[in-house]
């Protein structure tokens, strides 16, 4: 196997398995629209990073960290909705993004590349970010996981019964910052909520523990990619859009699928 | 002083620019059973809230007794329907429940038969016992309960609240619920505190019954008390020790007298 596919296989593996169970709490804490958010302001910190001469990846987490904080502070400082609040920031820090890097003429970056992935333009570098990043959310995640769990159900329960519920959501957030920072290069700034969402839901309709849904999106987005990387090798389409329609059609044969009584 | 759980003194919120609590005073002690009533919007769930500690009042004191352990039973749970989570997962989101200790607690509510089933398939009145069971396994000083019959049928609802009384007995812990059934309430009850926004009334059901705000903040729903006391007085005698053979569902239509 040549070497740009195994960085690319490895990579998007890497990515599914973390992407289940951390899409299963956007899934169930209804937080797709946060996660758009995050990953359209995600081009912004790429150009901030060229503006800034640090790497890309780099500026990009940072960038990520940065807004989920800013939005958790707006959410509880003013009265607009959530999702008008989500709204302004996704388009507005997107086009503030474009803005910024027609403005600077010296750099010749690959758009579509940032836009929709270049998976098989991973090299050992991002790899490691990857493979690393991966690892650190998978490690934070397994402690959260349960109290995680508890603020889902109930916020207020969970807080009267001791869980310090403002430090796990904003803990939450920062986990599914840094998992867009890492699959912004796999499959782009448009398509990265729908590796988070489509393998949970998918998985959803099967699971009767919160565990079997996370689990099982962990693998259906492995077969995702597994698959889109192959039509990509086989028939030449683009890499992450490929990975994506993979996981819509495992989505689609779920329904087909008979449920356990 | 001794057996006081909470103290509220002089408590008074405001959401936007609106008084919802003006100079409210609130005592639980071990073993007593405070409930609040009021009309809608007088600011019970409000006060609930702060005694939690969820809301920070803008005036007055809250004192609790140095590490109390609440067990606090939601007004309701909505549970995600992307999320399958069956009782026994539920209950063990409490630290250090086992599947043991979790069915103890749902048998003591009468509610055993439901801990494989999922969350969202149980009936309400099957809900509101988890839940209560779920406050149980917290092992309370002072369980919170806020209007813990919502959803549930007649006959169920006189069921639950005395097994809130039963808890009580068994645990010694203090009780504080909201309700806005006067007469189940009353028979079941150490103290009333009748709210709307500031404490109208207080003190044992018979005396507040018979008191002119009470009277007037009731209305027709009041004069009618007296009856409903006496009679579930007898209902409750008769009724006795209870439970574990037979479990009630809140479904149950038999009748206790």
């Amino acid at each position: 196997m040549p070497d740009f596919l195994l960085n690319a296989l490895l990579s998007g593996l890497a990515l599914a398995l973390v992407a289940g169970p951390l899409g299963s709490f956007v899934v169930w804490r209804r937080m797709a629209y946060f996660g758009d958010t995050l990953s359209h302001a995600a081009l912004l910190g790429v150009a901030l990073g060229f503006l800034l001469d640090v790497s890309p990846t780099l500026a990009v987490t940072v960038g990520c960290v940065l807004l989920a904080v800013l939005l958790v502070t707006l959410q509880q400082r003013q009265p607009l909705a959530s999702d008008t609040l989500l709204g302004i920031l996704a388009h507005s820090t997107l086009s503030l993004g474009l803005v910024v890097l027609s403005f600077m003429h010296d750099v010749r970056i690959d758009l579509m590349g940032y836009l929709f992935g270049d998976l098989l333009a991973v090299g050992p570098a991002d790899l490691a970010w990857i493979l690393g990043g991966s690892a650190l959310v998978l490690a934070v995640l397994v402690p959260l996981w349960r109290p995680l769990l508890a603020i889902t159900v109930h916020e207020e329960l969970a807080k009267v019964e001791g869980l310090p519920v403002a430090a796990i959501r904003l803990a939450l957030m920062l986990l599914i910052a840094i998992v867009i920072a890492v699959a912004m290069k796999i499959v782009g700034v448009l398509l990265i909520t729908s590796l988070l969402i489509i393998p949970a839901a998918a998985a959803q309709r099967h699971a009767r523990t919160p565990e079997q849904m996370a689990g099982g999106a962990s693998a259906l987005g492995l077969v995702a990619v597994c698959a889109g990387l192959s039509l990509s090798w086989f028939k030449d389409t683009p890499a992450g859009p490929s990975i994506v329609v993979s996981a819509a059609l495992l989505f689609l044969l779920s329904f087909a699928w008979p449920k356990r009584a | 002083m001794s057996d006081e759980l909470i103290r509220l003194s002089g408590v008074g919120v405001e959401f936007n620019a609106k008084a919802v609590l003006q100079d409210v005073q609130l005592t639980v002690k071990a073993g007593e059973i405070v409930t609040l009533i009021g009309p809608n919007g007088a600011g019970k769930t409000t006060l609930v809230r702060i005694a939690l500690g969820l809301l920070k009042p803008a005036r007055g004191e809250v004192w609790r007794l140095p590490k109390l352990r609440i067990g606090y039973m939601p007004q309701k749970l909505q549970i995600e329907a992307t999320l399958p989570l069956s009782v026994l997962r539920f209950l063990r989101l409490v630290p250090g429940v086992t599947r043991y200790s979790a069915l103890a607690a749902l048998a003591e509510v009468g509610a055993e038969q439901v801990i494989d089933s999922p969350l969202r398939n149980i009936s309400g009145g099957e809900l509101q016992r988890v839940l209560l069971a779920r406050a149980l396994l917290r092992k309370p000083q002072l369980l919170v309960l806020d209007e813990p019959v919502q959803g549930v049928d007649v006959a169920g609802q006189a069921e639950l609240y005395r097994l809130i009384t039963r808890l009580r007995d068994r645990y010694r812990c203090g009780v504080l619920m909201v309700s806005h059934d006067l007469h189940l309430v009353m028979s079941t009850t150490d103290q009333v505190v009748c709210l709307n926004h500031h404490v109208c009334c207080s003190g044992h059901p018979e005396q507040v019954s018979g008191d002119p705000a009470f009277i007037e903040l009731f209305g027709q729903d009041a004069k009618s008390l007296a009856i409903y006391h006496h009679r579930h007085d007898h209902d409750h005698a008769l009724h006795g020790g209870v439970v574990k053979a037979h479990v009630h569902g809140p479904d149950c239509n038999h009748d206790h007298a």
